[in-house]
């Protein structure tokens, strides 16, 4: 039984041995499905439906079984996000504090709608129902830092900061002299 | 390991912090942190390894919630034979000035870069004395702490820190000289209730699940605190996780279940880190696993990570989701209490609940008895916020009442606005407006106003929000958190965001708002689980207390028909 789950998966991505490993751990236990997309979603980033497959052959579970998990809870996303993401926390004390607005400015500003990834794939924006920093609302997270009584041109300034850090990195086209 | 060798460990770790003639505190709870704690901290550990005059051996010490979270990040200087210091907005400037001044001997040099806020400039203070929060503000001296009286205290990371501070000292008396009925009895005699928000007594849940007969048995602390709003459980698990694994233990012992579950949300990973550490650290000291402090009793706790669903909090949802099924609540009964965690009787309590139940042992049902109101004992966690002058985490006795909190401890409302309505009990609870701020706050009278206690989320709104708006943010929480099982939620909920929809556009007729209600109560009556019954609470309560801005956005409308 356990010799079956033995085989890597084809593609030879490193990444899946995350999944592996706490497959392992849960003993391929049916139950731990929770875990085991917890763990695909940090890995990936986002559940592509081959790691679903994946999953579901692994722990002998049919596909529906699996996505119809995945689809029911909101931290999974099916889809990938942009190279920067900012959160913006939309709980009850952040909205009285003035959530929309900064959600918004960041919208308009950067032409997209919230859950969407900008056109070059460089930013993406989400929302959270709530981060649990209520006393510091409103409440933002920008590639993972915490930030606390944001405004809409702080945000913003932030946003485009980051963006423009990364294209200095990434090889400009050539300029005419 | 004996009982006896955590006693000498909580001696040795007393003697170390004795040894030491400043302790500094910097609170590194997240809101400390997205206000730049870790600068903070980074200053005070420099400036402290930089003394010239050294004023003796000196500790920093990374503590959870101090409570005050608008004026983070805080720090707390505590020296022998003088009173605590706490400062409030602590740059790496300020932390350099509170080690010159207080760990140095000598006179802070004034701020380079002072603060900018209004407090500042109108407190007319000097140097260091500007950023002192007093101590004796209400703030503080209102606040009864029980479950977070460790908290801002300790190192979360340090179980020996929660052993010098009287950690664990209940599990090793109930493990030696109570029986699980003894235990039982302790806490129903004490009176406390559930803190997830429905109210029910604890002691009378964990009889039910100890009297089954059963080879398996489960507890499972719900830490899926899913209210936009709220944050004490976080903080509790954050900041003392230790005090929740013990509050667990004996529970389980109470109940005689062998394994259980500590349900997190995913959204909260230092909770999850914290908690899986402190499982780490108790196991390797005999306080967690086979034989617990070398007794017949066995308990084997895991933690389980939520994925970010509401309806999760309940707990027959939360079974679901623990056993890797989509988190659909089903009909009670069966009571989980009978046949829970894969059919068998489980024991769900709030972390907050569960973090009650060591002071309880220690001090006796009686003391936790005499605190409190009538028919809700003990104290309540409340993470204020909104537009308020102090927002944080109180935590304050039963009975007090709202005036206090918002007046006293909130310091009222800023900008030059007025107070407009308390909203407790996030989606599911409703709004408290001003004329009844004087009526004390407990379960039975928080549900007599038409909203709840709900987990402890206390939001203040003032007279820029405009109530049918306020009602539809919650009523679009709720649609999108339905879990799709019953009709009444699923679609009733869809159908009131339709209706205040077209009463926001100025569209509605007096028919539409006779239909709301009535649409409202249906809701209310025939939906399965408590995010359905509770889901119209925003728009009932606001109807009842501000029936009059539903009505103004209908006079407008009349006019339109007419034309038509």
């Amino acid at each position: 039984m356990t010799q079956s789950h033995a085989i890597a998966h084809p593609s030879g991505d490193e990444r899946y041995t995350a999944v592996d490993r706490t497959m392992k751990r849960f003993r391929y236990e049916k139950d731990a499905l929770l875990e085991v997309l917890n763990t695909a979603q940090e890995t990936f980033g986002y559940l592509s439906q081959d790691l679903l497959i994946y999953i579901a052959e692994q722990l002998k579970l049919p596909l529906i079984r699996v996505y119809g998990v995945a689809t029911f809870y909101h931290m999974f996303t099916f889809e990938p996000l942009g190279e920067h993401n900012a959160i913006v926390c939309t709980g009850t004390a952040c909205h009285v504090k003035g959530a929309d607005a900064i959600i918004e400015r960041i919208c308009t500003e950067m032409s997209i709608e919230t859950g969407q990834t900008t056109e070059d794939g460089l930013f993406s924006l989400t929302t959270a129902r709530c981060l649990g920093s209520c006393g510091l609302a409103p409440v933002t997270v920008l590639d993972g830092k915490v930030r606390g009584k944001e405004t809409p041109d702080g945000m913003l300034r932030h946003v485009r900061e980051i963006i423009a850090r990364t294209k200095d990195v990434l090889p400009q086209p050539e300029r005419a002299p | 390991m004996k009982s006896e060798k955590l006693e000498q460990i909580a001696q040795k770790e007393r003697q170390r912090q004795q040894q030491f003639q400043h302790r500094v505190f910097c609170c590194t709870s997240t809101a400390c942190l997205s206000a730049g704690a870790d600068v903070t901290v980074d200053a005070l550990d420099r400036a402290m390894h930089s003394r010239q005059n050294d004023d003796g051996p000196a500790e920093l010490v990374k503590t959870g919630c101090m409570g005050l979270c608008s004026r983070g990040p805080l720090v707390r200087v505590e020296a022998k034979a003088e009173t605590p210091m706490l400062y409030g907005d602590v740059t790496a400037d300020v932390a350099k000035q509170i080690v010159a001044q207080h760990l140095a001997g000598g006179d802070a040099a004034e701020s380079t870069t002072p603060h900018d806020f209004p407090h500042y400039r109108a407190g007319r203070k000097k140097g260091l004395e500007r950023y002192r929060v007093s101590l004796d503000h209400p703030f503080f001296t209102k606040q009864v702490k029980i479950v977070l009286s460790e908290t801002g205290k300790i190192d979360p990371e340090k179980l020996e820190d929660y052993l010098a501070h009287g950690g664990y000292q209940a599990l090793r008396h109930v493990l030696a000289k109570m029986t699980p009925e003894q235990v039982c009895d302790e806490i129903l005699n004490s009176g406390l209730r559930g803190r997830g928000g429905a109210g029910f007594p604890t002691g009378f849940k964990w009889n039910l699940v100890r009297l089954e007969n059963a080879e398996q048995k489960f507890a499972i602390v719900n830490g899926d605190e899913g209210d936009p709003g709220a944050y004490m459980d976080r903080t509790v698990m954050e900041d003392d996780p230790h005090r929740v694994l013990e509050g667990m233990i004996i529970c389980a012992y109470a109940v005689g279940a062998s394994r259980g579950y500590l349900y997190i949300r995913g959204e909260y990973p230092i909770a999850i880190q914290r908690i899986n550490r402190a499982i780490t650290k108790a196991r390797r000291r005999g306080i967690i696993g086979k034989n617990i402090l070398d007794t017949d009793f066995s308990f084997v706790p895991e933690v389980r990570i939520g994925a970010g669903a509401f309806v999760c909090g309940e707990e027959t949802a939360l079974i679901h989701s623990v056993e890797g099924q989509r988190g659909i609540p089903r009909i009670r009964p069966p009571y989980p209490s009978e046949s829970g965690l894969w059919d068998a009787p489980t024991v769900i309590n709030n972390v907050e609940t569960m973090a009650n139940v060591p002071s309880i042992i220690n001090n006796g049902a009686d003391w936790f008895a005499g605190i409190g109101s009538e028919k809700s004992k003990g104290t309540k966690v409340f993470a204020l916020a909104g537009q308020l002058r102090n927002t944080g985490l109180i935590e304050v006795p039963m009975g007090i009442t709202l005036r206090e909190i918002v007046y006293e401890m909130g310091d009222g409302v800023p900008n030059g606005r007025t107070f407009k309505a308390a909203q407790t009990g996030g989606p599911s609870g409703g709004c408290i407006p001003a004329e009844h701020l004087d009526s004390p706050v407990d379960y039975e009278n928080l549900t007599k106003l038409g909203s709840i206690m709900g987990s402890g989320g206390l939001v203040i709104i003032d007279d820029s929000t405009r109530m049918p708006d306020f009602a539809r943010f919650f009523i679009d929480f709720c649609v999108d958190e339905s879990c799709g099982k019953c009709l009444p939620c699923r679609v009733g909920t869809v159908q009131i965001r339709g209706k205040l929809d077209k009463m926001i556009a100025g569209k509605a007729t007096q028919a539409d708002l006779d239909s709301l209600e009535r649409l409202c109560r249906t809701v209310q009556t025939t939906s399965l689980c408590g995010l359905g019954k509770s889901a119209p609470n925003p728009v009932l309560s606001t109807l009842t207390y501000f029936r009059h801005e539903y009505e103004q956005l209908l006079a407008a409308d009349a006019l339109g028909s007419n034309e038509k």
